[in-house]
């Protein structure tokens, strides 16, 4: 056990940093490149704490704590430094929070209300970049980008893409793709961990543009129903409907992390065209019902109930098995099922019908 | 290789070197040692082929690493602790305790399975600062001695495999290590079991590709791994956790080469030079408005006025000394009444400069000091890698104050914001780059006050330099007629018969300044006010 | 794959299998991939990043960071001006404008016939010889303006 004493108080603890150390003693350092998924940086100087001893203020996220450290999370020398900080991110940010996507839910907002920056004292050249609207899926506001290096560290250090990475130097660096092409030109995925790390507006999911903001939207965990991965993550729901799936970094599964698919993919939900009830083909229901059935949307199907469908489903196995023999049977399974569906479809195959024509889409 | 050969090689060597002799080439910039000058790094340049080990070896060369590798490591440690010499690539920590560190970190690991080296060397030649090119004359004029300090201190931290990391505008000294490396591995002195003595070490070369955040350690790490030179926090210190994660020890080339003489003559003679903080020699290279611009070796503890004066047979063109400027860009510039100070580490930090690599620039009248401040921080400001805000923001927007100010736009708030930025920015940067880059304008705010009250309160530029902030008048009295600056004026602009007072035809004149260096009467005055601005080249 | 960049495939390939099995062998590579293409455009980087097995985007990172790189060719003769300390305390900024005039070009371009790159350094170490002008490997010490032309004539 190391002990160290942060703001007076005496603390003991097992290791690590200034940072974790005071986060598992209820003392809060504010952070802006810091994220729990991501190793620690040290980058943006905002969590720079005084350390006795030390000439120059020392960042908690990577500082490693020490036997009779002395440190002081809060002082005036502190709190003016971060707050110097962030007005030179002020000075190169775009002040229009008003129209932000991420007004209410951004880290550098939060952190300039805080610190009471109400405007800086520094005039002079910020970035100016076009909008970057040419991807699916993710809109790149790179003058709103503080260059905390967040998504780029989870595109290597989560996805293992690489897809991104700083270019340049200095003040013209910039978040980009190799020779800063689109998105989609790059070996980007799109599974969006960039935008579930991103502290500011700087990626944004396109889709949700304009569909609410933080506090009009309520968030409903749920799991993914693409595949038997079983992915967690949050609906945010303005008026009943879904208008952005975003990253719940405390489940187990995976941690935060989505596929292009769960991220991007909730359009279904509300898509006139999404299949709520089954349909049987006309002549089918015919067969089974001996009546006219109630006309669906779709020409030659009519609506039926699960009950029926199930019906004429297991009697078609049936007869295809008696008349031609289990080989005549094939079943394709869904990559959307769990394992356990998975297995029992596969029993289905091999120990009701007796084939062993059995494959799933997991190509999907 | 046994001592018996490395003596019978010297022996050979030192008779064929008395025939032969070495020519300087009459523009190099080291020239035959002047009074007051020492040499121990610089010793051999100039006076051996650097493209031939044996000249080195017969200087005593490679002697030092025998005598080493017959002591323990903790011996070497020791000695090197006691010589006092700390590290000459800016900062002064002693690299006997980096060894120190650094061994311990070894030892405190299992040694590794893969047979990767259990440690690192690297030589930083990565000398970026202007003004400073010791390092350069060293690798081009006696690269054995880097190495064989090299192999030194490897011994003594436990490292087998050193990287030596030259700047790529440096191609010659590249050139002498590509052929100094082989040679030494071809007798034996790199490579494995050295002098039959158990202790394996060889050196890579790795250039440098334009960057001079890479001379910070942990840059210059990343650098090396393949990366982009950008600086990580410290802790952890390359020591423990440097190049592939192993221990590391970062040294700078004077101070490498400064070692086998620190071992051959002992740690008694060396910390028999200088000043009780800061041993031995330094080597400093003069440049700017001094009259014998060079290189040079002096023990610690000299005065500026020595150097500039003594050495450096004073300013130019008889103009008056305004300020030295040391320590590179995040050093500082020294006013005269520093002259007579003792060059130490102490003492230039205390006076707010650094020591920094060793260059010095002299400035005269004639430099503006709030034009040199934003030169470095132009430096400075496109040298910052962006990691972190401090740096990369805070000295763009001292950048942009300091140009607003040369061009006649400063307000008496940019002085304040002045001031604001560069408390801030130096305790809040991540690396030495960003906290020193506030040195030059800090000590010129300090030293030159008035310099920048006039730029901001009468938009005048006392020292002409800013344009647009001055103007040129031909004194009536004093002018003789002589015609000279007519002539020189490429707009021909100055009018005037020969032998009667000539008159400058100011809103035609560009200020270009070739009259007024070229009067030899001092009749042209620099005088406030601006000339019309539509007829001043665009700015850089 | 382009004609540019087969012209010497096989020294590539045999620059990315010397040293790939060094740790850190991006750098040198680039380093010696620009001596034989003279620039470093996208398919070339490409090509280094899957020899090496290293991003893409850390390839360009990479090149970007470092001034001693470039992704556009460079003329036969590379007229580096040193701006640093003592060149400029010495004028050399005079000596740009002129070399600006005499070549047409701002410094970071290459004149259209590629003849010429104009580019800016910081400190070459040759202070005592300020200001300075290196082109290629040979270098111009204590330049005036008016010597500019003459100099530059030297280089076809």
């Amino acid at each position: 056990m190391t002990t160290l004493t942060i703001n007076g108080k005496t603390i003991e603890a097992p290791g690590g940093t200034i940072l974790e150390v005071s986060q598992a003693n209820g003392i809060r350092i504010p952070t802006l490149c810091n994220h729990p998924a991501l190793a620690p940086k040290g980058a943006c100087r905002l969590c720079l704490v005084e350390v006795k001893g030390s000439r120059v203020l020392q960042p908690a996220c990577t500082f490693p704590i020490s036997e009779g450290m002395e440190v002081q999370t809060e002082s005036p020398k502190v709190r003016a430094a971060r707050k110097f900080v962030l007005e030179l991110l002020l000075s190169d940010h775009p002040k229009d929070c008003m129209t932000c996507e991420m007004c209410g839910n951004c880290e550098l907002q939060d952190l300039i209300y805080e610190y009471g920056v109400k405007e800086t004292p520094f005039v002079g050249d910020h970035h100016e970049y076009p909008l970057d609207d040419r991807d699916p899926f993710i809109l790149r506001d790179m003058e709103k980008c503080i260059h905390c290096r967040r998504c780029i560290r989870a595109c290597d250090e989560i996805q293992a893409v690489n897809a991104i990475t700083m270019i340049n130097r200095g003040f013209r660096s910039k978040v980009a793709t190799s020779f800063d092409t689109r998105l989609q030109d790059s070996n980007c995925v799109f599974c969006g961990q960039c935008i579930s790390v991103c502290p500011t507006g700087a990626l944004t999911e396109k889709d949700s543009h304009g569909q609410g903001r933080v506090w009009q939207t309520t968030k409903v965990t749920t799991t993914c129903p693409y595949c038997g991965v079983g992915c967690n993550f949050d609906l945010n729901i303005r008026d009943g409907k879904v208008v952005k799936v975003t990253s719940n970094w405390n489940n187990p599964v995976n941690k935060g992390a989505l596929c292009v698919k769960g991220r991007f993919g909730w359009q279904f939900l509300h898509s006139p065209d999404r299949l709520t009830i089954p349909l049987m083909k006309s002549s089918l229901w015919k067969e089974h019902k001996g009546t006219e059935g109630a006309p669906s949307r779709y020409e030659g199907f009519v609506e039926a109930d699960w009950e029926t469908a199930l019906d004429a489903v297991a009697k078609g196995l049936l007869t295809a098995k008696s008349e031609d023999g289990p080989d005549a049977v094939g079943i394709l399974a869904s990559a959307k099922c769990t394992n356990e569906e998975n297995y029992l479809i596969q029993k289905l195959a091999r120990r009701e019908i007796g084939t062993n024509n059995i494959d799933h889409c997991a190509r999907l | 290789m046994t001592l018996k050969e490395l003596e019978r090689i010297r022996a050979k060597a030192q008779k064929e070197l008395a025939v032969r002799g070495v020519e300087i080439s009459p523009d190099s910039e080291l020239k035959p040692p002047r009074p007051g000058e020492v040499r121990v790094v610089l010793r051999n340049c100039g006076q051996i082929d650097p493209e031939r080990i044996e000249d080195y070896i017969a200087k005593d060369g490679y002697f030092a690493l025998y005598k080493v590798l017959n002591m323990t490591p903790e011996q070497v440690i020791e000695e090197a602790k006691r010589s006092g010499l700390r590290g000459r690539g800016g900062a002064g920590f002693p690299p006997g305790q980096k060894w120190f560190f650094a061994r311990q970190a070894v030892a405190s690991r299992p040694a590794p399975a893969d047979g990767t080296p259990p440690a690192y060397l690297i030589c930083n030649g990565d000398e970026g600062d202007p003004g400073a090119f010791m390092d350069r004359a060293v690798l081009e004029g006696d690269p054995n001695s880097v190495l064989e300090g090299m192999a030194i201190a490897a011994y003594a931290m436990g490292a087998t495999q050193g990287y030596i990391y030259v700047r790529a505008e440096y191609p010659v000294a590249v050139e002498h290590l590509q052929t100094a490396i082989p040679q030494a591995r071809r007798l034996g002195l790199l490579g494995k079991n050295i002098f039959g003595k158990g202790f394996d070490f060889d050196v890579d070369i790795r250039i440098g590709a334009g960057a001079f955040v890479c001379g910070e350690e942990t840059a210059l790490i990343d650098s090396i791994e393949g990366r982009r030179g950008e600086p990580r926090p410290r802790p952890p210190f390359p020591a423990v956790s440097g190049l592939w994660g192993k221990p590391t020890s970062v040294n700078n080339v004077e101070t490498l080469a400064n070692i086998p003489q620190i071992f051959l003559n002992g740690a008694d003679w060396f910390a028999g030079m200088g000043t009780e903080k800061s041993k031995g020699t330094k080597t400093f290279a003069i440049a700017g408005k001094v009259k014998n611009a060079g290189l040079i070796e002096v023990p610690m503890g000299i005065t500026m006025r020595e150097i500039i004066y003594d050495i450096g047979e004073g300013i130019l063109n008889k103009k008056k000394f305004k300020a030295a400027q040391t320590g590179g860009p995040l050093g500082g510039c020294l006013p005269a009444k520093y002259l007579d100070t003792p060059i130490d580490f102490e003492s230039l930090a205390a006076a707010g400069s650094l020591m920094g690599s060793g260059g010095l620039i002299v400035l005269d009248e004639n430099d503006c000091m709030v034009d040199v401040a934003r030169f470095f921080m132009d430096f400075t400001q496109d040298e910052s890698c962006g990691k972190c805000p401090p740096c990369c923001l805070g000295t763009k927007r001292l950048l942009e104050i300091l140009t607003r100010m040369t061009q006649a736009e400063g307000t008496a708030e940019d002085l304040q914001t002045i001031e604001y930025l560069t408390e801030n920015i130096s305790t809040t940067s991540l690396c030495a780059l960003g906290q020193g880059s506030v040195n030059p304008v800090v000590t010129t705010m300090r030293h030159f006050r008035d310099e920048y009250e006039s730029h901001v309160y009468k938009k005048f530029c006392p020292s002409g330099v800013c344009k647009g902030m001055f103007h040129y008048e031909i004194l009536a009295d004093v002018c003789n007629g002589c015609g000279v600056c007519r002539k020189k004026c490429p707009d021909k602009v100055i009018k005037g018969d020969k032998k009667v007072v000539h008159e400058i035809d100011l809103p035609n004149c560009i200020v270009c300044g070739d009259c007024y260096k070229a009067c030899k009467f001092d009749a042209i005055a620099i005088r406030p006010g601006p000339t019309p601005k539509s007829r001043l080249p665009e700015r850089r | 794959m382009s004609m540019d960049l087969l012209a010497h495939l096989q020294e590539l390939d045999n620059l990315i299998t010397r040293e790939k099995p060094k740790g850190g062998a991006l750098i040198p590579v680039l380093h010696q991939a620009q001596e034989l293409y003279g620039y470093l455009p996208k398919e070339l980087q490409d090509y280094i990043a899957d020899g090496l097995g290293i991003p893409q985007s850390n390839v360009y990172g990479v090149v970007t960071f470092y001034a001693f790189f470039t992704t556009k060719p460079r003329g036969r003769h590379r007229v580096g001006l040193c701006l640093g300390t003592a060149c400029y305390v010495r004028g050399n900024t005079k000596n740009l404008e002129r070399l600006s005039r005499e070549l047409g070009v701002n410094a970071g371009e290459s004149t259209p016939d590629l003849r010429y790159s104009l580019e800016v350094c910081r400190c070459i170490g040759l202070c005592s010889k300020a200001p300075a002008i290196m082109i290629d490997k040979s270098v111009h010490s204590k330049v005036q303006p008016d010597q500019v032309a003459e100099i530059l004539s030297r280089y076809e």
